[in-house]
């Protein structure tokens, strides 16, 4: 495999699989809100 | 009967929105379009459209999914409805339970096959099947006179089975949607894992007499070394507008309903990012470790570059199973039809929830109802796609009806909805009140230069993807189109283009210069089928544009001020 090949493989796999599991692992720790039951007025 | 339900968890949420970007293209159609634009290089205008177009299209239907959810609205036309109070709005609408029912209609016959081919793996079907062997199989099984099991319409009767099973799942409610989500979508990831550990460690060491230069990271390396100067090719950067538009399921309708359940002071914004940047991990790192490195190392890259596209998954990939042993081989193509499968179904069921989330608001339906109705309009509107077909010389099979509704529902008509939201949202509902929507409840802080790229980027480059396919010109090729522009040569569009297919001029050319009076015939045939096919569609779109006339006469009259 090319050095090329190789580096954007590196880089792209490290920005696609960090981002996402940084998302992730934001939601499982972020609780929920309490609930608000209103309706609000249509327009 | 009123039509409160709610998410469960907000996993169970995310995988499912997940699930609902995630498909088949994220395994066929990414590593295709990425080897035939630029390789590695392909990545970089994938990954600027993905932040300019994809995540802005995210934030908007989830902000306005959850702001029509606050007035008890679950389906596109009174969402947008919610937003402006013009009426035509509610009829642009339409296109979010209008798409999803005729997409549905092809898209769980393609389902049905990853099912019927996780049966075929498991009882050995392939077993010392040569190459050509399994391509026929395929088409044989396509072809439904013709049976591959002993059992008569085979393609059918799983299209029937496949059809049941969402249904089914879809009268269950959000509670099915969630947990057939919470069940797919990490079996989905594991299979992926296995077959790309797979892919990355086969090296040579499965190069034959036939492919003595067989190699996986030759394959790999195709895919990723990059080609710099592809950057300057227009053609590269709308076919990248594309496959982000396309993989993460925007245009729909699909995220709005499914955001219309999100609770009101709940955050969209981290949810968004959350599934938009998983669909990116299925795609980016799964999708390009299975299907090139392994058919590379079985049958080299000269192969691949010949052969590579969707067609590969049912008519390549069960032989090179079959390399593995009797139990590998069963082993893997029910992990690789299961991925598909679970890839499909995820999706397949977020098409459901628009129309039950409609007749559920509108109708009082229930859910049940609601469901069962989505299933008998489906298998209406599907089963022509599964029985309209033409056997072509050689054996394959022209699916003539599949095909024109997913030109007509499954690509152009998201891009029509998805501009029309697009500018919705961003100049009629307005910016402001629009970035004050993404923000509220938000658990992270979206920089604040998305709301001028939501204004200004995001529809600037919906429109260059709508306009390229509109004008798209003489084999795709843009450099030739514009130097030949401007040097007063005039533009001579394809017959892929959208105005060209309008017409079937490649059709009525292939008609025109027919001089075999059986080919003529067929040709004609296939005319006929594809003016019918139309029809149907039309006929669709108008039913739905009725009943919303209805339900917006109902609402009328229960709330004159309305």
């Amino acid at each position: 495999m090319t050095t090329a090949a190789l580096i954007t493989i590196i880089i792209t796999h490290t920005i696609v699989i960090s981002t996402c599991t940084y998302f992730f692992i934001k939601v499982l720790r972020t609780p929920l809100k309490p609930e608000d039951e209103e309706t609000p007025e249509e327009k | 009967m009123s039509n409160n339900e709610a998410w469960g968890s907000r996993v169970g949420l995310i995988l499912a929105m997940a699930g609902n970007a995630v498909g088949l293209g994220n395994f066929l159609r990414f590593p295709a379009q990425a080897v035939s634009n630029g390789g590695g290089a392909f990545i970089i205008p994938y990954l600027v459209c993905f932040l300019l177009m994809g995540i802005p299209l995210l934030l908007i239907e989830w902000s306005s999914g959850r702001y029509g959810g606050k007035f008890g609205h679950h389906s596109t036309p009174f969402i947008l409805d919610s937003m402006d109070r013009r009426r035509f709005w509610k009829y642009l609408g339409v296109f979010g339970i209008f798409t999803n029912l005729a997409v549905a209609a092809y898209y769980c016959y393609i389902e049905s096959w990853t099912m019927s081919y996780v049966y075929h793996s498991l009882a050995g079907t392939f077993d010392s099947m040569s190459q050509s062997d399994v391509a026929v199989f395929f088409n044989n099984y396509l072809n439904v006179n013709t049976s591959t099991t002993g059992l008569p319409y085979e393609a059918v009767i799983f299209y029937v089975f496949c059809l049941l099973l969402n249904t089914w799942i879809l009268s269950k409610g959000l509670k099915g949607v969630e947990r057939a989500a919470k069940i797919g979508m990490p079996l989905l990831i594991l299979f992926g894992i296995i077959l790309a550990v797979r892919g990355l460690t086969l090296g040579t060491s499965a190069a034959s007499e036939e492919f003595p230069n067989a190699d996986a990271m030759a394959g790999l390396n195709y895919l990723w070394e990059p080609q710099f100067d592809s950057l300057s090719n227009p053609t590269v950067w709308l076919n990248a507008a594309g496959q982000i538009f396309f993989t993460l399921s925007v245009g729909m309708g699909t995220v709005h309903c499914y955001a219309a359940y999100v609770r009101s002071k709940q955050d969209v914004a981290l949810n968004a990012m959350s599934a938009g940047w998983m669909n990116e991990f299925v795609e980016v790192v799964l999708g390009s470790l299975i299907v090139v490195p392994i058919a590379a190392g079985y049958l080299g890259l000269d192969w691949i570059k010949e052969n590579a596209g969707f067609g590969m998954a049912f008519k390549t990939m069960p032989y090179l199973f079959e390399q593995w042993g009797p139990f590998l081989s069963a082993f893997a193509g029910m992990m690789w039809f299961g991925l598909l499968f679970f890839a499909g179904i995820t999706s397949s069921l977020a098409m459901g929830t628009p129309w039950q989330g409609f007749m559920r608001d509108e109708f009082n339906w229930s859910r049940e109802k609601s469901a069962w109705s989505f299933g008998a309009m489906v298998f209406v509107l599907g089963i022509p796609t599964v029985l309209v077909y033409q056997v072509l010389p050689g054996g394959s099979i022209d699916q003539i009806v599949f095909d024109e509704y997913d030109n007509w529902a499954g690509t152009v008509s998201l891009f029509v909805f998805a501009l029309a939201e697009t500018i919705l949202f961003a100049w009629v509902f307005g910016m402001e009140k629009g970035w004050k929507e993404i923000n509220e409840g938000a658990d992270i802080r979206i920089p604040k230069i998305y709301k001028y790229i939501i204004k200004f980027v995001t529809p600037v480059l919906l429109l260059a993807v709508f306009l390229g396919s509109l004008f798209k010109p003489l084999k795709n090729d843009w450099q030739s189109a514009l130097s030949g522009l401007f040097s007063g040569q005039g533009w001579t569009l394809d017959n892929s283009s959208v105005i060209k297919q309008l017409f079937v001029s490649d059709l009525r050319e292939k008609i025109a210069n027919a001089t075999d009076a059986a080919e003529k015939l067929r040709l004609e045939e296939k005319l006929v089928y594809t003016a019918c096919a139309r029809t149907l569609l039309l006929m669709v779109f108008m039913g739905v544009c009725f009943l919303v006339y209805k339900a917006y006469l109902k609402r009328k009259s229960n709330n004159p001020s309305a």
